[in-house]
C-alpha cells in the first residue's frame, strides 16, 4: 500500500522475531562436542571441500560460552556424559543440539555396559543425523533443517522464552525438567 | 629360536616352569606366579633381551580351579622373536607380582587387567581404575558380567 | 582429598596441605611457593579426542602429569566375545578411526593366523596398497591437526583437502568414504576396479608436488621449529621401557619397523627405507612421519606395477564367505554361508598374538580361541595406549603451550586407547 509503494526495495517490513531468528540462523556458530570417529567427518564438515562457513557456521567456537548449537559427534559413555551435560549446561539460551551419527541417536552399534544409548537420555535434542558416521553433506542437509527450525523459533532446549513467545505463536514445547 | 629359548629357560628356572606348548609358530611358556619377576628380569636383561612387553593382558578361564590368567606378550628388537609367558591365579586369591620395575610399560596395562578382571597386582605403584569410573563396582570383562552391564551401576545425569 | 597428582608427585604444596586440613584461617606469605592443579578436562580443543590431562604446574611450568582416559571405552572386548569372528570387522574401522582400513587388515591377518589360511598373492597386494593409503590418510590428519595446534591453519586446509581426495579413491574401490570393513576371512570384500586404479595413479602423481607446499611453509618455519625443536624429548632407552613403538619410537633412535623385521604381507618385496631420526623430540617425530608419507607413496608406485591378476579369494569353503550369487543357486554355498554366519568359522584351540605396523605404532591383537565361533578372548594391543603413558615423561619440564605441541606430535587417538 501506500509507503511500501512509495519507498520500494529500500524499505523492508516484518517482525521483530522474524527479523532476530533470521539473524540467529545466518550464524549459528557449533560448538562441536567430538568425541570419536564422528569427530573426523564434522572437521571435514568443516574443511574446504564441504565448507560449513558458507551457512553462516564460521568458526566452531570451542567455548561453550560462546556457541549456539552443540554438535555431539561420537560415542557418548557413562563416564563422558556429565561432561557432556555439563557443557551443555554452560550454553547460553537459545541453544540447539545436533545428534550426529547413530551413537549419539541410539547407542549405535555399541550395545555394552558403558555406552549411553542414545544421548536423549539426558539431552533434549533437536536434529538427529543418521549414519555411521554420516557423510559430511548429511550433516550439511541437517544444518540447514536446523536452520529452518531456528528461522520457526523453536528450540527444544531453552527454557528461556524466545523472542516473539506470544501465547498465540506455535512453538514447541520445551522438555519439562 | 623357539627350542633354544625354551631350553634356556628350562635349565636356569627349571621348577617355575609348569608347562609349555607351541602354535603356530608361536611358543607359550605358563611360569609359577610367585617367580614370574625373576623370570622376566631374565628374559629382559639375560642374552635374549626381550626389551619390549608388547602386551599384558588379563583372561578369564571360568573354571572352578586356575580361574584368571595372566598373558604377557614379549618382544625382542636384536632377534625378532616374540614369546608368551602365561600366569595363573585362583578366584579366591587373584594376585599375582607386578612386573613394573621391569618393564615400566606394565603399570597402564596391570591398571587395565585390574579394572577388566580384578585381579590384584601385589607392588604396583598406583593400581587404580583406568577405564571405568573410579566408583565402579564391578568388573566388566568376566564372563558372569553381562554385556548389556547391570543395571543401575552407572549413572546419567539428570535431563 | 588427596589428587592423584599428589600421589604422583610426593611433594606437597602448602596450600593444598591448608586444604586438607580444614584450615580455613590459613595467611601465606610467597604466592609464588604454590602449585596450581590444571585440569585440561576431556572436552578440549586440542587434546585429539576425549582425553583428561591433570596437570600440576608451578607458575607455567609443568611438574607433573596424570593423563586419564576412558571416555571412550566402548567395550570392544566384551562385544568380540559375543560376535563371531566376521561380524566383529566392521568394529575394528573404528578403533583407529583416521586409518580404518589398517585396522582392517590387522584384525583379518590376526584371524588368518589363527585360522591357518593364507589369502592369495592378488588380495595381499591390494591389502598392502589399502595399508599404505590409509597410513597416507593418517599422517596427513596428523600434519593438519598438529599444524593447527601450533598456529598454522592453512597446512589443516591443505592437508584436508589431500584427504579429501583419498576419501573419494576409497568409496570408489571400497564403497565407503571412511568405515569401510573391506577385508574378509581369506580375502577381500571386492576387487579393485581400473577406475579406482586409475585414481590411485593420479594421487600418487599429485601428492609429492603437494607434501612439498606443506613442507614449505613449516620446515623452515622458525615459528614452527621453535615449538618443537626440543619440546618434548625421550631417551632411546625411556622409550623401549615404556612400550613406545611406531614414529614416536623410530625418533628416538631405535630402528624398529615390523613391516621390516617380522615382514608380513608383500612388504619383503618391496624397496623402501625406514626413517630412523635421533632426538627423540617432537621435530623429530615430524620428520619421520613426513619421510613415511614419501616412503608410503613409492611402495604404492612400486605395488601397482607389481600386482599379480587372480582371485581375491582363498580357495577354503569352510572358512571363507561364499560369493552372494552362488548362494542363491548352488547347494555348497548354501550349506557353507548358513554354518559361517550362524556358527562361525571353526578355528581350531589354541592362542596367537600378531602385530602389525599400524600408523600410530605396533596394533597386535591377541586371540585366545576355545574353538567356538566367538573368540573366548580378544585383546587389542593399541598403539595410542602405550604410547599415552609417556605422557608424564615427555610433559616433564615444559610449559604450558608446549603440552598442545608435544600429544600433536605423539598423534594419539582415543578411539583406539580406550578401546
Amino acid at each position: 500500500m501506500g509507503l511500501e509503494q512509495a519507498l520500494g526495495d529500500s524499505l523492508m517490513l516484518t517482525k521483530i522475531e522474524d527479523a532476530v531468528n533470521w539473524c540467529r540462523k545466518n550464524s549459528l556458530f557449533p560448538m562441536p562436542m567430538g568425541i570419536s570417529c564422528c569427530a573426523i567427518e564434522m572437521m571435514a564438515f568443516a574443511g574446504p571441500r564441504f565448507d560449513s562457513s558458507r551457512f553462516g557456521s564460521e568458526v566452531f567456537r570451542f567455548s561453550p560460552r560462546q556457541a549456539d548449537v552443540m554438535i555431539v559427534a561420537g560415542t557418548t559413555t557413562y563416564k563422558m556424559a556429565k561432561v557432556v551435560r555439563k557443557i551443555y549446561d554452560q550454553m547460553p539460551d537459545p541453544k540447539w543440539v545436533i545428534a550426529m551419527g547413530a551413537c549419539t541417536s541410539s547407542g549405535g552399534m555399541y550395545r555394552t555396559y558403558s555406552v549411553v544409548q542414545g544421548i536423549d537420555l539426558f539431552l533434549p535434542v533437536d536434529l538427529y543425523v543418521a549414519g555411521c558416521p554420516p557423510r559430511p553433506d548429511n550433516l550439511l542437509n541437517a544444518l540447514m533443517i536446523l536452520q529452518k527450525k531456528v528461522q520457526r523459533g523453536e528450540s527444544r532446549g531453552s527454557s528461556t522464552a524466545l523472542i516473539g513467545d506470544f501465547p498465540h505463536h506455535h512453538r514447541s514445547p520445551s522438555i519439562p525438567e | 629360536m623357539n627350542q633354544i629359548v625354551l631350553q634356556k629357560l628350562k635349565a636356569q628356572f627349571g621348577d617355575a616352569l609348569l608347562e609349555s606348548h607351541e602354535f603356530r609358530g608361536e611358543l607359550t611358556v605358563v611360569v609359577a606366579a610367585d617367580r614370574i619377576v625373576e623370570v622376566c628380569r631374565f628374559l629382559k636383561t639375560g642374552e635374549f633381551r626381550y626389551d619390549l612387553l608388547a602386551d599384558l593382558c588379563g583372561l578369564d578361564m571360568y573354571t572352578p580351579v586356575k580361574r584368571f590368567c595372566v598373558v604377557y606378550n614379549l618382544y625382542s628388537f636384536q632377534h625378532r622373536h616374540r614369546l608368551r609367558l602365561k600366569v595363573f591365579a585362583e578366584e579366591s586369591h587373584p594376585h599375582v607380582p607386578t612386573v613394573t620395575m621391569v618393564w615400566a610399560t606394565a603399570n597402564w596395562h596391570e591398571r587395565e587387567t585390574y579394572d577388566m578382571f580384578g585381579i590384584l597386582f601385589d607392588g604396583h605403584p598406583d593400581l587404580r581404575r583406568i577405564y571405568m569410573p573410579d566408583d565402579f563396582e564391578h568388573y566388566p570383562l568376566r564372563k558372569d558380567f553381562p554385556l548389556m552391564g547391570i543395571p543401575g551401576s552407572l549413572q546419567l545425569p539428570k535431563k | 582429598m588427596e589428587t592423584t597428582a599428589t600421589r604422583e608427585i610426593g611433594r606437597k604444596s602448602t596450600i593444598l596441605q591448608a586444604l586438607e586440613d580444614q584450615n580455613t584461617s590459613f595467611t601465606f606469605n610467597d604466592p609464588l611457593e604454590n602449585d596450581l592443579i590444571l585440569n585440561m578436562g576431556p572436552q578440549h580443543p586440542a587434546t585429539h579426542g576425549v582425553l583428561r590431562l591433570l596437570v600440576r604446574l608451578d607458575g607455567e611450568t609443568v611438574i607433573g602429569c596424570v593423563p586419564e582416559v576412558g571416555y571412550l571405552h566402548r567395550g570392544y572386548e566384551k562385544l568380540a566375545e559375543s560376535s563371531s569372528y566376521h561380524e566383529f570387522i566392521p568394529h575394528t574401522d573404528r578403533l583407529d578411526y583416521l586409518s580404518p582400513l589398517s585396522n582392517n587388515v590387522a584384525y583379518i591377518l590376526a584371524v588368518e593366523k589363527l585360522l591357518g589360511i593364507e589369502a592369495p598373492p592378488r588380495a595381499q597386494y591390494l591389502r598392502t596398497i589399502i595399508t599404505e593409503l590409509a597410513r597416507l590418510s593418517s599422517h596427513l590428519l596428523w600434519l593438519g591437526s598438529m599444524a593447527m595446534d601450533v598456529g598454522a591453519l592453512t597446512v589443516f586446509m591443505w592437508s584436508f583437502r589431500e584427504r579429501e581426495k583419498l576419501y573419494d579413491i576409497f568409496e570408489n574401490l571400497v564403497g565407503a568414504r571412511f568405515t569401510t570393513s573391506h577385508t574378509r576371512i581369506g580375502g577381500l570384500a571386492h576387487d579393485m576396479t581400473p577406475q579406482a586404479e586409475g585414481m590411485i595413479r593420479t594421487f600418487i602423481d599429485d601428492f609429492p608436488e603437494n607434501l612439498r607446499e606443506c613442507e614449505r611453509l613449516l620446515n623452515k618455519n622458525r615459528i614452527f621449529v621453535g615449538r618443537t625443536d626440543g619440546i618434548g624429548v625421550i631417551t632411546r632407552e625411556q622409550a623401549i621401557d615404556l612400550g613406545v613403538t611406531g614414529p614416536c619410537l623410530r625418533a628416538c633412535g631405535v630402528s624398529h619397523d615390523l613391516r621390516r623385521a617380522n615382514p608380513y604381507l608383500v612388504y619383503q618385496q618391496l624397496e623402501f627405507d625406514v626413517p630412523v631420526y635421533e632426538g627423540g623430540d617432537s621435530l623429530a617425530r615430524y620428520y619421520v612421519r613426513m619421510d613415511e608419507m614419501k616412503e608410503s607413496r613409492r611402495m604404492l608406485v612400486q605395488l601397482l606395477e607389481k600386482i599379480p591378476q587372480g582371485s581375491i579369494h582363498a580357495f577354503e569353503p569352510k572358512k571363507v564367505l561364499p560369493k552372494k550369487e552362488r548362494i542363491y543357486t548352488r547347494m555348497e554355498e548354501l550349506i557353507h554361508d548358513f554354518m559361517l554366519i550362524n556358527f562361525g568359522v571353526d578355528p581350531p584351540v589354541g592362542e596367537i598374538y600378531h602385530a602389525v605396523e599400524a600408523p600410530k605404532g605396533e596394533l597386535g591383537f591377541y586371540f585366545y580361541s576355545n574353538g567356538d565361533g566367538n573368540p573366548w578372548r580378544m585383546k587389542i594391543r593399541s598403539p595410542s595406549f602405550v604410547n599415552l603413558q609417556a605422557l608424564p615423561v615427555l610433559l616433564q619440564g615444559s610449559m604450558i603451550s608446549d603440552i598442545v605441541a608435544i600429544i600433536g606430535s605423539l598423534d594419539p587417538v582415543m578411539g583406539e586407547a580406550d578401546k
